[in-house]
């Protein structure tokens, strides 16, 4: 239990620390309504929306935007449901591969992207599969599913074993008592970690570089804009864009995982 | 439905009853049913990626033909081992350590006011504010500091504001680390990674914490200098663990990193850059896989250590 | 009427969990429309027995009939028996009506009738009108009767209670106890009750099972079981009781034989009163005195041993110390196996 007010040292200390995590997002924020089209003055030399209808005429970026939706949209799908499988499995039976199996669904978060990047451009490369919007969806997944996995393998541990005998005892099925029981009981846990593997996806840059052909998310989108830049005050309303699309689903899943908690 | 279907119609789902009675009595049958999917991704494609990029990285580049030679040889290693290779291993193991390090003693306050003094709502939206930073768009947040670092950006501004002028003129002009500005100098990859994987450091440092029991600490609830003591001996070993912890994120990200060392800083490689340009433009997939083979070489054992000391635990 | 087969039938049943015997060779009836019992400490088999009537566990070897019918390897979804979990099990995002008419949703009993006859069970555990509830606004009593009803609305061949009144306060236990039996009574349904608690079992059983270390001790009707416990675990657990062998055994009824007798058999008098005729006496120093209120227990201290004796306190003399004649009659002497 927190007990004493902290010092004031401490609280200053605090402070700067959040500041140091927040400021950068200011900057950017402020960036995109600057007048200025080459330089990053501070402080600008004047605010315009103008921007914000410049990126909007950009065939290039809404190109970019709407396949990194449809990445994520599927890599997504893809997690849900491997993840989901997965968890089910190791919460069912005990078996010897358990451990083993978390680890290995893990592993793709936990190795450095550019690990995972160059290996699966030199697999694909090697098979001779043509880089495409399948392969980035495939790069995407991967690293996806280890988030649905958690999130659904710590739900089934808090639902409790006895409601699953319950409704076998009363003339469920398996089937019927994941349908009727289980699935709604995972329901929220889906949600969120559906909404974290989107997340996830919509902003990955590392492994994407690797796995994509002439496919541009987002991202890479960005990435090339940093390297060549066309206008950089689109850029900047690009980053902003992502932002909240990325901030939504995450405030989102954290109030569903909340909610879960309290009752 | 008023009326009992008859039985004809009803025979698909007494099918499907039998299926799953079939695996209800086997239920390994039903958990390799589960997990093939899974397993034929991971097993096979990951795993199946891994496995053929370590054993690239045994072959080696005809310097002469431009192809790779699919044959069992050390030379690539040899060539890893070589001078400059070595000097971007280290630069690259260098700002790693310091990285964590810095980190370590940014997290510290957030992490120990957190665990130790933030009401329950505060905390829970203080792990939201933490966490939230971790999950937004990477790339944006290391373009953020693109603009914070520019020449004639924030920083600057502020540095003239307060006339400190001196002080970055003299950290520019240090030998190997310095530049001629803040975003071209090791500085700025050094702000950008420290920026990002501080969340990483916070919140398994604070799990620790935690887990100090309040009684060890009831008498120096505050860190104030008579203290001290209490600090250095009790709450800073028994939190150590969540450093540890912690570290294993700044460090293992920071190496395998490619794109803040590109974004920012001078034009000195960092072994992400060296993998990434010689499997691309260069296609020497080899030395490339021997790059990659690094990281994992140190995290192994840096994994190993951290085990060790515990730092699972506050995972 | 042909003769009725049991409800349930148990022959030469185990259930081995890695180094222990659960159940250990276990045959045993239980009739139709019985309220069964079966009474043991935690970790005797009782629980693994109701597992493996509901179908939740399979037994290694031996043979688990149901009305007849061979059930040791049904899943629980194909035997007509519920259960009434010691948790309850409820389902937290259904109502109260969803919960007790799960079962006739599954079986796709038109909705009307699934309504009247949900309400009508409602009814009977006197929860009219808590259809709408959600299992997290219900008291614990509450969701009690709510797990009783959704058991009870299918009419099972054997209605299986895990130690239901377990999580309840001592009043309210009671009091559901007094409910239990009355449904019972009602329904006709073969009940099997699994409980650590004596009292309760003597309480509601028509029969019980006394289960320690994976085998039965005793069965029988709860006052043959009380009165006539066969071996010393039972008499040590069902009731309190003296366990008597050895030299005490030889001193009392001249064979070391063990036998056991309980306290409230046996007569506390004064050394002058006369011994009937046909009754066994001895005579002991009183060692320690408990007060119970509505009667109060001695330690006596015989030549070889001590005994337990408990008096009704129906005069104020209590004696508190000093020699004293025991005396009891010859019937209340069971000899153990």
């Amino acid at each position: 239990m927190p007990s004493k007010s902290a010092p004031l040292s401490l609280k200053i200390a605090v402070g700067g620390g959040l500041l140091f995590l927040y400021f950068p997002f200011t900057v950017i924020l402020l960036y995109a309504f600057t007048t200025e089209d080459s330089a990053f003055t501070f402080p600008p030399p004047g605010l315009t929306l103008k921007w914000f209808s410049v990126a909007l005429q950009r065939q290039d970026l809404w190109q970019a935007l709407t396949l990194s939706l449809q990445v994520a949209t599927v890599a997504t799908g893809l997690a849900l449901i491997m993840g989901t499988l997965a968890a089910i499995a190791v919460y069912r039976t005990p078996f010897f591969g358990r451990e083993a199996i978390s680890f290995l669904l893990l592993l793709p978060i936990a190795l450095p992207g550019i690990v995972t990047g160059i290996a699966l451009r030199s697999a694909i490369n090697l098979t001779g599969i043509p880089f495409s919007f399948w392969t980035v969806v495939v790069g995407h997944a991967t690293f996806c599913i280890v988030v649905v996995y958690n999130n659904v393998v710590a739900r089934l541990r808090r639902t409790a074993k006895s409601q699953i005998e319950a409704s076998m005892d009363l003339g469920a099925d398996p089937l019927q008592t994941f349908r009727y029981i289980v699935l709604p009981n995972l329901a929220t846990a889906l949600l969120a970690g559906g909404m974290l593997a989107f997340a996830l996806s919509f902003d990955e840059v590392i492994v994407t570089t690797f796995t994509a052909g002439q496919q541009s998310t987002l991202p890479i989108w960005i990435l090339s804009q940093l390297t060549r830049p066309r206008q950089r005050p689109v850029t900047n309303v690009a980053a902003v864009f992502v932002i909240v699309i990325t901030f939504l689903p995450i405030l989102l899943a954290h109030r569903l995982s909340q909610d879960r908690e309290s009752t | 439905m008023q009326n009992i279907p008859p039985a004809s119609a009803r025979r698909p789902g007494f099918q499907l009853r039998r299926v799953v009675n079939f695996f209800y009595h086997r239920p390994r049958g039903l958990l390799a049913l589960l997990l093939l999917a899974p397993l034929l991704w991971f097993g096979v494609v990951y795993l199946g990626s891994l496995g053929a990029l370590l054993i690239q990285s045994f072959f080696h580049l005809d310097d002469f033909t431009g192809q790779v030679v699919r044959e069992f040889t050390l030379q690539t290693y040899g060539e890893l081992l070589s001078r400059s290779n070595g000097d971007i291993i280290l630069r690259t193991v260098g700002m790693a350590a310091s990285v964590t390090i810095a980190a370590a003693i940014l997290a510290f306050p957030l992490a120990y006011y957190m665990a130790r003094h933030a009401p329950p709502r505060l905390k829970a939206a203080l792990s939201l504010a933490i966490l939230l930073p971790l999950w937004s768009n990477y790339l944006v947040r290391v373009y953020s500091w693109k603009l914070i670092l520019a020449q004639e950006g924030v920083l600057s501004w502020f540095i003239r504001l307060f006339h400190l002028e001196g002080l970055l003129n003299l950290l520019l002009s240090l030998p190997s680390i310095g530049g001629t500005s803040l975003s071209v100098s090791a500085f700025g990859p050094f702000l950008a990674f420290l920026y990002l994987w501080l969340p990483y450091m916070i919140l398994p440092m604070q799990a620790a914490l935690e887990r100090v029991p309040l009684s060890l600490t009831e008498a120096s609830a505050d860190l104030g200098g008579r203290n001290w003591a209490t600090f250095r001996w009790v709450i800073l070993p028994l939190g150590f663990p969540g450093v540890v912890a912690g570290s294993i994120f700044t460090f293992s990200l920071t190496l395998g990193d490619f794109i803040v060392p590109s974004i920012l800083g001078n034009s000195s490689l960092f072994i992400g850059q060296v993998a990434y340009i010689q499997q691309g433009t260069a296609g020497n997939i080899p030395i490339a896989a021997a790059f990659t083979v690094v990281p994992m070489i140190i995290m192994t054992f840096y994994l190993i250590g951290a085990k060790r000391l515990g730092a699972f635990d506050a995972l | 009427m042909t003769e009725k087969l049991p409800a349930v039938e148990f022959v030469h049943v185990t259930r081995q969990f890695e180094a222990m015997r659960a159940v250990d060779d276990l045959s045993f009836t239980v009739d139709q429309g019985e309220f069964f019992s079966l009474l043991g400490p935690s970790g005797s088999g009782k629980t693994t027995c109701l597992r493996l009537i509901a179908g939740f566990d399979q037994p290694n070897s031996g043979s688990i009939r149901l009305l007849g019918q061979e059930a040791a390897s049904l899943p629980p979804y194909e035997r007509n028996v519920n259960t009434v979990f010691q948790d309850y099990a409820l389902f937290p995002h259904m109502t109260v009506g969803e919960n007790v008419g799960y079962s006739l949703m599954l079986k796709k009993t038109p909705k009307q009738e699934r309504q009247k006859r949900v309400e009508e069970m409602l009814e009977l555990v006197q929860l009219g009108g808590m259809m709408q509830r959600k299992p997290s606004q219900l008291s614990g009593g509450q969701r009690q009767r709510v797990a009783l009803a959704r058991a009870l609305i299918n009419e099972p061949q054997v209605l299986l209670l895990d130690e239901p009144l377990g999580a309840l306060d001592l009043k309210l236990r009671q009091q559901m106890q007094m409910e239990l039996k009355a449904i019972q009574k009602r329904v006709e349904i073969t009940f099997i009750f699994v409980t650590h608690d004596q009292e309760e079992a003597l309480t509601l059983s028509d029969r019980l099972a006394v289960f320690n270390r994976g085998k039965i001790e005793q069965i029988g009707v709860p006052a043959e079981v009380y009165e006539r416990p066969a071996t010393a675990f039972v008499a040590d657990f069902v009731g309190v009781s003296n366990v008597v062998d050895g030299t005490l055994a030889q001193a009392l009824i001249g064979s070391d034989r063990s036998f056991a007798i309980r306290p409230e058999k046996i007569h506390m008098t004064d050394l002058e009163t006369p011994v009937p005729p046909d009754a066994c006496s001895a005579v002991g120093q009183i060692q320690e005195v408990l007060y119970l209120g509505i009667s109060t227990r001695y330690r006596v201290a015989l030549q070889g041993g001590y005994l337990t004796v408990v008096e009704q306190n129906t005069t104020s003399a209590i004696p508190r110390s000093g020699k004293v004649q025991l005396i009891w009659q010859r019937e209340h002497i069971c000899p153990l196996s």
